[in-house]
């Protein structure tokens, strides 16, 4: 669709319909607020993960949180995305940590992060040496797997059982973590696409305002989610 | 060689709640005060902005306004025998950043302690023979009365817009309120804010339990109020964004919405944020401090600023690094019992229920920090610490205070933490979910302690902190007492699941999930200086023209959250400057 410079577009036309069905209390998905189609996942070009690595975190996503039942799958939720501009931040290079050595990696777990790598290092090594493991058991990696193998792959992993180098040894659980804080952190980060995960959940997102809600008792709040960017749901 | 600025009168390190509170009562007597803030500059707008504020990953995850560990951190080990490593993420605890420090991002708890609090020894002593006390406990009587603190908490809560009922008014004790409370002078200057549907089902199952249920104290404004400085907040609409957030809508108290706006309009105080205090700088005789050296950020050099006093103001782990990496006083050594600094370090022990209805709906996200209903049946003053075994008590809370996804999705145990039953899980119980917390006191021994690290240095080279630190019997047995009391009470809710969360014996400190920022003691209040590091002025007993502010001054912690005692004593502090240092500079005791 062109719009001819100087005269009314098109476009405007329909966002003008679109205020006027707002106003005529006709809710709006978000799909209908003029938002670009995102990229498709498998056209994506991570800023950090590898090809490799980017096939890794989607099957494993798409496992940690998958597609089948209510609600959205990591995958609908758009979850490798926000993994992948994490990792390439400031969370990954571990801005704000202390990573002054001497490090001692072989520390019991309660003592806290004690590797010298920084998460987007841990992810770098971790799945190459998951995947070796993945192809000495199943003989293919763990992208290749059926999704029963994958499970019990991740278990596995989950349960330190996989034999990681003790610099990796917490990469299942920031790849849990990282996997929810995509699927529930605003949809600027990259991932909760149009905000699935808060309608499936009914958590409204950046409303942030219920001043008469505290004595409303045992009465579900009515209203969808908003996001920080405004978006609604 | 170090640049040097003007002198002052008055140089303030660290620009939280208690050095903004010395900044604005040493303002009116007409002192020059410069206050060094080690983090950037922050106000309510734009810092604080709706809808940027309301982003969980943010701040509620990745700690945005905290300490950075890069920039100052500790290093901890369980035991004298273990190898400290650093606290290289954040997890148990979270020191704040910035203008405002940790009252810009707390929750608005706002206790007093009770009058046995401040006298524990004593009154353990008195009612059950000191051979009660574990061997190893520091447990011990601060150096000031409830009785002397009563018009300084008063004077706080009223700076601060406290919403609460009281329940002990000179005396008298006054339905609805918390009967177990020690005397207030005044009731609080709001009424309490609203009851959620999870209060008011634990005020229920309370009363019909014989207990005494009340609001809890909270820095949050339940109407619209001015302050004695002029400082106006507006009623808080359960918004949900209190724990690790800055304020949008002028509710929470903190030091930007009740002190800081007044403060910056004094022609006699300035303030340099980025500015990060390396040493207070002692006089030759050791005696008196001559002002502090700090590191200028932006400029990238050493500066020196000459002051007559010197107020520290910083975090509790911030204020006991200085003051040992300056000389203010001997390192305590646990061994010998010698030495003040760092003695003392106590937390904070806390447990919880939690219960699931399936088909109730708690709306989570509709709360504040400091929202709920409390019990103060189970606490230090009503518990009989001969026939149970422990010494301590803590304070029982229902209440929402953030429905955050990502880090608040309790699920019934069973709950697969990934995969198909997870997602299953989150569907069914989001929402439909309350608890119940024991907020419990955290007594003093000679095994927690800080002093310097042997190995790891900060950016400017100097040693760490270390922090010597476990969990001890006697508070896991007051721990495992509240479970004992509080399961029955939320099974009489009758739950369709419950299940507890309690430390039990045996538990060993672990860094990594957040527990709570209360850390106290290091430089604590003592009658003399062999026992602590500050008199009850907050005195260092080293340098008189040296004062430490904050719960580094707590002898032992309290059952509650430390925010009304440290405004408390911070008033007490800068009244004994006002009141008699300023004529006369010398040790007041």
């Amino acid at each position: 669709m062109t719009d001819i410079p100087g005269l009314p577009s098109r476009r405007s036309f329909l966002k003008a319909s679109a205020a006027g069905m707002a106003l005529s209390g006709l809710a709006l998905p978000a799909s209908a607020q003029n938002a670009p189609a995102p990229v498709p996942l498998d056209q994506y070009q991570p800023d950090y993960l590898t090809a490799d690595e980017w096939a890794f975190v989607m099957a494993a996503t798409a496992r940690l949180i998958p597609s089948e039942g209510d609600g959205p799958g990591a995958l609908e939720a758009r979850v490798p995305v926000f993994i992948d501009l994490q990792l390439a931040g400031d969370y990954g290079t571990a801005d704000d940590w202390y990573m002054e050595g001497p490090h001692d990696a072989n520390a019991e777990p309660a003592r806290g992060w004690q590797t010298p790598l920084n998460p987007a290092e841990v992810y770098r090594q971790a799945i190459p040496a998951f995947n070796a493991w993945c192809e000495e058991t199943y003989q293919a990696e763990f992208a290749a797997l059926e999704p029963a193998q994958q499970d019990e792959a991740l278990t596995a992993l989950q349960k330190g059982e996989v034999g990681l180098p003790a610099e990796v040894r917490d990469f299942f659980t920031i790849l849990l973590a990282n996997t929810k804080e995509g699927y529930f952190a605003d949809p600027q980060y990259g991932g909760n696409f149009e905000m699935q995960s808060w309608v499936y959940i009914g958590f409204p997102g950046a409303r942030a305002a219920f001043r008469e809600w505290p004595t409303r008792h045992n009465v579900k709040y009515p209203l969808g989610p908003v996001s920080i960017s405004g978006e609604r749901a | 060689m170090a640049r040097q600025e003007k002198k002052k009168d008055v140089v303030i390190v660290g620009l939280g709640w208690t050095g903004s509170i010395a900044g604005i009562e040493l303002c009116r007597e007409g002192l020059e005060i410069v206050a060094l803030e080690r983090g950037h500059d922050q106000s309510t707008v734009p810092n604080f902005e709706y809808p940027q504020q309301i982003d969980e990953l943010k701040y509620g995850v990745r700690l945005k306004m905290m300490q950075k560990p890069s920039q100052q951190t500790v290093t901890v080990r369980r035991n004298d025998g273990e190898t400290a490593l650093p606290y290289r993420s954040l997890g148990s605890f979270l020191p704040g950043n910035g203008v405002g420090g940790a009252g810009t991002h707390w929750n608005g708890l706002n206790w007093r302690p009770q009058p046995e609090e401040l006298r524990l020894r004593s009154y353990v002593a008195e009612n059950w023979g000191e051979e009660i006390i574990p061997e190893g406990m520091n447990l011990g009587d601060y150096p000031v009365s409830y009785d002397e603190m009563e018009p300084f908490f008063t004077h706080f809560e009223k700076v601060a817009g406290i919403s609460g009922k009281a329940g002990n008014l000179n005396g008298e004790i006054q339905e609805g309120g918390n009967p177990f409370e020690g005397w207030r002078s005044e009731d609080y200057p709001m009424p309490p804010t609203a009851t959620t549907y999870d209060s008011s089902k634990f005020q229920e199952a309370c009363l019909a339990a014989g207990y005494h249920p009340f609001p809890a104290p909270a820095g949050i404004a339940s109407t619209a109020y001015t302050n004695p400085y002029g400082m106006q907040m507006g009623p808080c609409n359960f918004c949900g964004f209190c724990e690790r957030y800055g304020c949008y809508q002028y509710s929470k108290s903190s030091p930007q919405t009740a002190i800081l706006d007044a403060l910056k309009m004094q022609p006699n105080f300035s303030y340099r944020t980025e500015s990060e205090v390396l040493r207070v700088e002692l006089a030759e005789d050791g005696k008196t401090a001559t002002g502090v050296t700090y590191w200028d950020h932006k400029a990238g050099e050493e500066v020196f600023q000459p002051a007559d006093i010197v107020i520290l103001s910083s975090y509790q782990l911030n204020n006991v690094h200085l003051m040992l990496l300056s000389g203010l006083g001997e390192a305590y050594n646990p061994l010998t019992g010698m030495g003040t600094l760092g003695k003392n370090y106590a937390y904070q022990m806390n447990g919880g229920v939690s219960m699931f209805f399936k088909d109730e709906n708690f709306n989570p996200f509709v709360g504040h920090g400091a929202n709920g209903m409390c019990i103060d049946d189970f606490s230090i003053n009503q518990n009989d610490f001969g026939a149970l075994g422990f010494i301590g008590g803590s304070y029982w809370r229902s209440g929402t205070f953030n429905g955050q996804p990502i880090r608040n999705m309790p699920l019934p145990k069973g709950t697969p933490s990934w995969g198909a039953g997870w997602k299953e899980g989150i569907g069914e119980w989001y929402g439909h979910a309350m608890s119940i917390g024991s907020h419990g006191s955290h007594m003093s021994y000679a095994n927690n302690h800080l002093d310097l690290d042997p190995t790891y240095k900060d950016k400017h080279g100097r040693p760490l902190m270390r922090m010597t630190f476990n969990w001890q019997d006697n508070d896991l047995k007051m721990n495992q007492y509240m479970k004992s009391q509080m399961e029955p009470l939320a099974a009489s809710l009758n739950p369709d699941v419950m299940q507890s969360g309690f430390k039990g014996l045996g538990a060993q400190y672990d860094v990594r999930p957040y527990q709570t920022t209360h850390n106290t003691g290091g430089h604590i209040m003592s009658a003399n200086p062999t026992q602590g590091a500050v008199n009850k002025f907050s005195q260092t007993w080293k340098a008189h023209n040296v004062f430490a502010m904050g719960a580094g001054n707590f002898v032992q912690n309290t059952q509650y959250n430390p925010t009304g005692l440290v405004g408390g004593l911070a008033y007490h502090t800068v009244n004994a400057i006002r009141t008699q240092y300023l004529s006369n500079p010398r040790p007041l005791v």
